[in-house]
């Protein structure tokens, strides 16, 4: 199989997941096309027999970054987002449209590694490598993510975690 | 305690353990109901996200993005420009339903066909989940709907005396506009596509073609307004009987 047809196997998950990432179906569709364009252009670095799905996700996860850097602070207010209570579980329809409102008031640092552990099933080592972070702050970021999704689904306040030693 | 960490949990919820660890944790949350509520709540989030988002996997795959993909690098200029004029127009957010294909020249277009239907082919035919977005339990429907948004009267040929069942079908979106997919499976999970788009309105029919592209054996064909083409990693003649039966049952 050409590193071509490779690539072109990985298109509905990249989609997938930016679309997660970015919220909105345009913004990820265009994410996913400069990953493939950048792809492109550096396929011959790319090592056969290496992972191509998580050397995309990386081009990815790099481009996602370059984009939030240049549209400014407008994305760390994330980080200060008050919690706004969602209400969860009353129904399917309801809950995806909630889970959809949960991921845009994480920070998009949480989100990334909810998504790629959540959703993609990376491995944390594999999470770790496409963004470029220890697994240790993997494993604390993803932590954070999902005790700040839990509480913007069951739409409580921010309490203290009791944390397992 | 017992050493189970926080990352333990998490490894737990997302099934990253070797099995010894994970009845270590197991025990652990049976005597830990906080803990285990925590869990719980993490795999609801994955569940969550899958339902959320998997559809994404379904929607019509702009074939403009696949083309990016496979732009064979040869370094040969006009190949290069014409990924460039795809790209220009996949930064329009248009990409598909019919933007420019008015100034693709006809025999260009039926060139791209049995290129575009082996892409298809190898994007859709390993998909585990979601091979198809309707399912052939809902046949009827399903050509009914495809044969709707191609703006033409569809049919899905009949393999089952080849060995080969309609698994389903979906839609995709390429560069001429709508294009329908149908999938078959045999009993060995071998699968083949039929890619069925309009194409070159008015022109006279052409006999059946055969090219490889890519280890994926294509036969294709005009037929009235519609252009056809079979796609699968399987045999030649083989596929040619199949592609002999569509051929038939469609021109009936």
């Amino acid at each position: 199989m050409s590193k071509q047809t490779e690539l072109i196997q990985h298109i509905p998950r990249l989609r997938r997941y930016a679309r997660a990432l970015a919220g909105d179906a345009v913004r990820a569709d265009d994410l996913v096309q400069d990953t493939l364009e950048r792809a492109l252009v550096k396929l011959d670095l790319w090592r056969p027999g290496s992972d191509l799905r998580a050397w995309l996700f990386t081009l990815m996860h790099n481009l996602f970054v370059n984009q939030i850097r240049a549209s400014g602070p407008a994305h760390c207010e994330l980080d200060e987002a008050a919690d706004v209570p969602v209400r969860g579980g009353q129904s399917d329809a309801l809950a995806v449209r909630d889970i959809h409102a949960a991921l845009a008031q994480l920070p998009s640092e949480q989100r990334a590694v909810i998504l790629l552990v959540g959703l993609e099933q990376f491995s944390y080592a594999e999470a770790a490598r496409v963004l470029g972070l220890p697994i240790g702050t993997v494993m604390s970021r993803l932590s954070r993510a999902r005790e700040r999704l839990r509480e913007i689904m069951e739409g409580r306040a921010v309490v203290k975690l009791q944390v397992v030693k | 305690m017992s050493g189970i960490t926080e990352d333990d949990l998490h490894g737990y919820a997302d099934g990253q353990l070797p099995a010894e660890r994970r009845l270590e944790v197991e025990a652990w949350l049976a005597a830990h109901p906080e803990d285990e509520a925590r869990v719980r709540a993490w795999q609801a989030q994955n569940r969550g996200l899958h339902e959320a988002f998997d559809s994404v996997l379904n929607e019509p795959l702009p074939l403009g993005m696949v083309r990016t993909a496979n732009v064979r690098r040869r370094g040969s200029r006009p190949l290069w420009r014409a990924a460039a004029a795809v790209m220009a127009l996949a930064a329009t957010g248009l990409l598909g339903y019919g933007i420019g294909v008015q100034s693709r020249p006809v025999a260009m277009e039926y060139a791209a066909l049995p290129h575009d239907a082996a892409l298809a082919h190898v994007v859709f035919s390993p998909e585990q989940r979601h091979p198809v977005e309707v399912d052939a339990q809902h046949a009827e429907h399903l050509v009914g709907w495809l044969s709707k948004r191609l703006g033409h009267e569809l049919h899905a040929p009949d393999f089952q005396a080849l060995g080969f069942e309609l698994l389903g079908g979906r839609l995709l979106s390429g560069q001429a506009g709508p294009v329908a997919q149908f999938m078959y499976q045999d009993r060995q999970a071998r699968r083949v596509t039929l890619y069925v788009r309009r194409d070159g309105a008015g022109r006279v029919d052409t006999g059946f073609r055969h090219v490889r592209e890519d280890g994926v054996e294509v036969f294709y064909w005009v037929d009235r307004d519609l252009g056809y083409a079979l796609s699968g990693a399987i045999d030649k003649a083989e596929m040619g009987r199949l592609a002999d039966a569509a051929y038939h049952q469609i021109s009936r």
